[in-house]
């Protein structure tokens, strides 16, 4: 199955892409069926089943495993339609792919996963992570998780993903050998600091700023929305009472009892419809819920960012003060406050000799702090360029998923009027035949 | 059931009620006119405005209040339709209640109401009268109504008493829930074959001021007036159809009652839906402010759910208003009947103790035969009056209820009409723009 495209391009832990390779990658910007491993490859999560083991602290947990398949698109194409390739995955598999990916390419906005727990439940939802409606949704969303990741035109390229999705045994190891582990604490730890950049790139700050109001507001959405889900799920089911009161009536009656018991009827059926409206308004939240995660990692990258650029901040500052010293030491004059100053000045004035040997060590710490302002500066123009290219990608990928969200939403709403039109109409004619 | 004397009683219950052929009573009549009137004959009060030469006091909101309830289409032709039942039976009596206006002197503040009247028959001098009359006079109409025939079902009236503080007594919501009521309870009365005649029916109709003294020549129908006492009778046993109906109102009460709790249960379920949708629109609307592409489309969807959110509020005010008050009317008009079913008890208990005291003792006290005759009278008139009340009773309320759901069923259906146009609307805009975008790639 492995061929060309892997070892070509990007492998593990290389965000050192030249200017122009990562201008060759990014070339194309639609994602969807355009780019490298989707190409190729099938991909898709089609099962979930219950697995027990024994866990780290050897204890018997019970958890859910996902069916992997893959098949090649051409053998799909020929009509021959092989059995595909496949392999089973728990959800810690995922999160441990996506933390190297987001080690690995700090400059994308890596796809979210599907929550860990379950958010934002309206009553009658269930917070249970074992719950078969819970567990379908998630497969769903690991599906589609798969399918960004392979459609990016960087992330696609990565061997650790290429395993994850072909040699079920011994993957975790090998992503544990690339050693990002360190690099994910440090950035962990980075990510959550606080500091101050002087001159960050108005862009990543504007973006970072769209993330948060982004988390906020789709947050405020998700709440809003399952409480109206569970009004409206109690107003459906409250007619379902018609239903009992007026088979009860009809025994009374004489010639309104048909007409009341079948419109009774009808009212047990609006009050069921409920259900699986509220279903398909649940995949409508988990769309909006990817897009609360996405702004998470949108964060990520501005961050990162204004890490670079602090660090070549500080370097450039460090360089700025050490010439500065240098130009004291030569010149013998003192312009700013120092203890040395002042203690040199109490106790005496250094020796030529020790003069000579401070300078020569100043130099040699400018000559290197030079090399690594200059390389910090290629660092952060490198990382501006790509990341912002991937923004840019995310923006009009956001754009349309959005769009379409909105648009199967207001269709889902149309479906149900049209369902609530059709019932009450029934219920009308039965009335108008008492 | 009867013991002692079942012959002596046969006359008075076991016998066929249907070939006890009721005086007065007209061929199959099963009109339920109410707004029907207001539909057919434009000109008895529907879309009034400003109402007779009197300047216009109008309620505190100053709105002028409108008098007949909007109809829309579907529930016009379930209207007309139940006039098909009329089985060619002509109504020459017509009348409205409409235009309340409010008065304030220095006594007191009260409503008062136009009662219209249209007729052809030959009792009334004119073709059309329009007198003011408020709460009051309905009041003593139906007292008046209740005294004179006894024997007879007078339809309810809207509750007297009015919580001051609870309920607003001016508020327009009040004043037309209680008009309606007022409507129907009129139109009733002129429907009833024996009731429509009555001369206190007449005057309210007619007269300037009502003389509510007992001015009046009573000159009834029936012949002398007739007193019911309902003291201590006992009755022995009530027949079998009597019975019948007395549990199927008590069964029927307890399904009003159900029904009622159940349609508040709803509209509150509805009104907190309301509440959180009046919350979610707006996020919509917020999200766009920082999006450039999303910006049309949200701010859309967050129309759409506005128009909902006030077609919502509309059905659950449509209920409110409409569906709950003539539902808790009928529990009134079920206790008008119990009512009438205890007095008929009465009058049957009565007779059977005089004629048990005939029967079974020759002394000084028993009562003269033909007293006994006259209870037997009473008892047979009252069980005719009582079935053909029953009868025009229970088709009425099939109408009354076949209307009422049909009405709720088309607030329901208006509703979801109002949000389907909405979405449906949006959709395209939101598609457009796609396209668009697509053709630019």
């Amino acid at each position: 199955m492995a061929d060309s495209g892997s070892e070509e391009i990007a492998v593990i832990g290389n965000t050192d892409l030249t200017p122009s390779e990562s201008e060759n990658n990014l070339k194309n910007t639609m994602v969807e069926k355009g780019t490298n491993l989707l190409k190729r490859m099938e991909i898709n999560v089609a099962e979930a089943e219950k697995r027990t083991g024994k866990n780290a602290v050897n204890m018997q947990e019970t958890y859910t495993v996902y069916l992997i398949e893959t098949r090649p698109v051409d053998a799909a194409s020929e009509g021959t339609n092989p059995v595909p390739d496949s392999l089973w995955r728990r959800y810690s598999e995922f999160e441990l792919l996506r933390n190297y990916l987001l080690v690995a390419y700090p400059f994308v906005v890596v796809p979210p996963l599907p929550e860990k727990r379950a958010e934002f439940v309206w009553h009658k939802l269930t917070a249970d992570n074992m719950d078969p409606d819970f567990v379908e949704r998630r497969r769903v969303g690991l599906e589609n998780f798969l399918l960004r990741v392979a459609s990016h035109q960087v992330l696609s390229n990565d061997k650790i993903f290429y395993s994850f999705l072909t040699e079920e045994n011994g993957w975790k190891e090998t992503v544990f050998e690339t050693g990002f582990q360190a690099k994910a604490d440090s950035r962990l730890k980075a990510l959550n600091a606080t500091f101050r950049v002087k001159n960050p790139d108005k862009r990543f700050a504007d973006m970072k700023h769209y993330g948060d109001e982004l988390q906020s507001v789709i947050s405020q959405l998700l709440r809003v929305r399952a409480r109206a889900a569970d009004r409206l799920y109690g107003v459906y089911k409250v007619h379902g009472n018609y239903g009992r009161v007026f088979s009860e009536w009809s025994a009374i009656e004489k010639e309104m009892g048909d007409g009341l018991q079948s419109a009774g009827h009808h009212m047990d059926a609006y009050a069921a419809s409920v259900d699986d409206i509220l279903e398909e308004e649940e995949h409508y939240a988990d769309q909006l819920k990817e897009y609360l995660f996405y702004a998470d990692a949108v964060r990520a990258v501005c961050r990162k960012h204004e890490l670079t650029q602090f660090e070549l901040e500080m370097a450039a500052q460090d360089l700025t003060s050490k010439k500065q010293q240098r130009e004291e030491l030569a010149t013998g004059t003192v312009r700013t406050f120092s203890l040395k100053g002042m203690t040199s000045k109490l106790f005496g004035q250094e020796t030529p000799e020790q003069r000579e040997a401070k300078l020569k060590m100043l130099e040699t710490q400018i000559e290197e702090g030079e090399e690594l302002v200059k390389e910090r500066n290629t660092e952060c123009d490198e990382y501006v360029k790509s990341a912002w290219v991937d923004i840019e990608r995310f923006k009009e990928q956001k754009d349309h998923d959005l769009r379409e969200a909105l648009i199967s939403y207001a269709i889902m709403q149309i479906s149900m009027c049209k369902k609530g039109i059709q019932v009450w109409n029934n219920a009308k004619e039965c009335f108008s035949k008492m | 059931m009867s013991l002692g004397t079942p012959r002596s009683l046969a006359s008075s219950g076991q016998k066929n009620i249907q070939d006890i052929r009721h005086p007065l009573c007209a061929a199959e009549e099963s009109a339920s006119s109410r707004s029907a009137d207001a539909l057919i004959h434009p000109g008895s009060g529907a879309a009034t405005g400003g109402g007779g030469g009197e300047k216009d006091l109008s309620l505190p909101n100053g709105t002028p209040v409108e008098t007949s309830s909007p109809a829309s289409s579907s529930s016009l032709l379930n209207r007309l339709q139940l006039d098909d039942d009329l089985d060619g039976e002509t109504r020459d009596l017509f009348v409205t209640v409409d235009d309340p206006k409010k008065h304030v002197s220095t006594m007191e503040t009260y409503i008062t109401y136009r009662v219209c009247t249209k007729t052809t028959r030959t009792e009334f001098d004119l073709p059309e009268y329009s007198v003011r009359r408020r709460y009051q006079d309905f009041d003593w109409l139906r007292n008046k109504l209740e005294e004179s025939q006894p024997t007879h079902l007078i339809p309810p009236l809207p509750e007297k008493f009015v919580m001051k503080g609870v309920v607003d007594r001016f508020s327009e919501e009040f004043v037309d829930t209680r008009r309606k009521a007022l409507d129907k309870f009129l139109k009733r009365v002129a429907d009833h074959p024996v009731l429509s005649f009555n001369e206190h029916f007449n005057a309210f109709l007619l007269a300037k001021d009502l003389n509510k003294r007992q001015g009046l020549a009573l000159l009834t129908k029936m012949g002398e007036s007739v007193k019911y006492v309902t003291g201590g009778y006992k009755l022995r046993g009530r027949p079998i159809e009597f019975a019948a109906m007395g549990d199927y109102l008590d069964m029927f009460t307890q399904k009003l009652g159900t029904i009622d709790r159940i349609a508040q249960r709803i509209i509150k379920e509805q009104s907190e839906f309301l509440m959180e949708l009046r919350e979610y629109g707006p996020v919509y609307s917020s999200w766009s402010s920082f999006e450039e592409e999303l910006h049309d489309p949200l701010e859309g969807v967050s129309g759409c759910v506005s128009n909902c959110s006030s077609a919502l509020d509309e059905l659950t005010e449509d209920m409110s208003e409409e569906f709950l008050p003539v539902l808790r009317e009928y529990v009134l008009y079920i206790e008008s009947m119990k009512t009438v079913l205890k007095k008929r008890d009465q009058v049957q208990a009565e007779y059977e103790t005089k004629l048990e005291a005939v029967v079974f003792r020759e002394d000084k006290k028993t009562p003269v035969p033909t007293d006994v005759e006259k209870c037997q009278d009473r008892v047979e008139c009252f069980n005719a009056d009582l079935k053909a009340d029953w009868d025009r009773w229970q088709n009425n309320k099939r109408q009354d209820f076949r209307q009422l759901l049909t009405g709720m069923a088309d607030k329901n259906i208006q509703y979801y009409e109002k949000c389907l146009a909405a979405w449906e609307s949006l959709i395209p805009s939101l598609q457009d723009k796609q396209e668009a975008r697509d053709e630019t790639n």
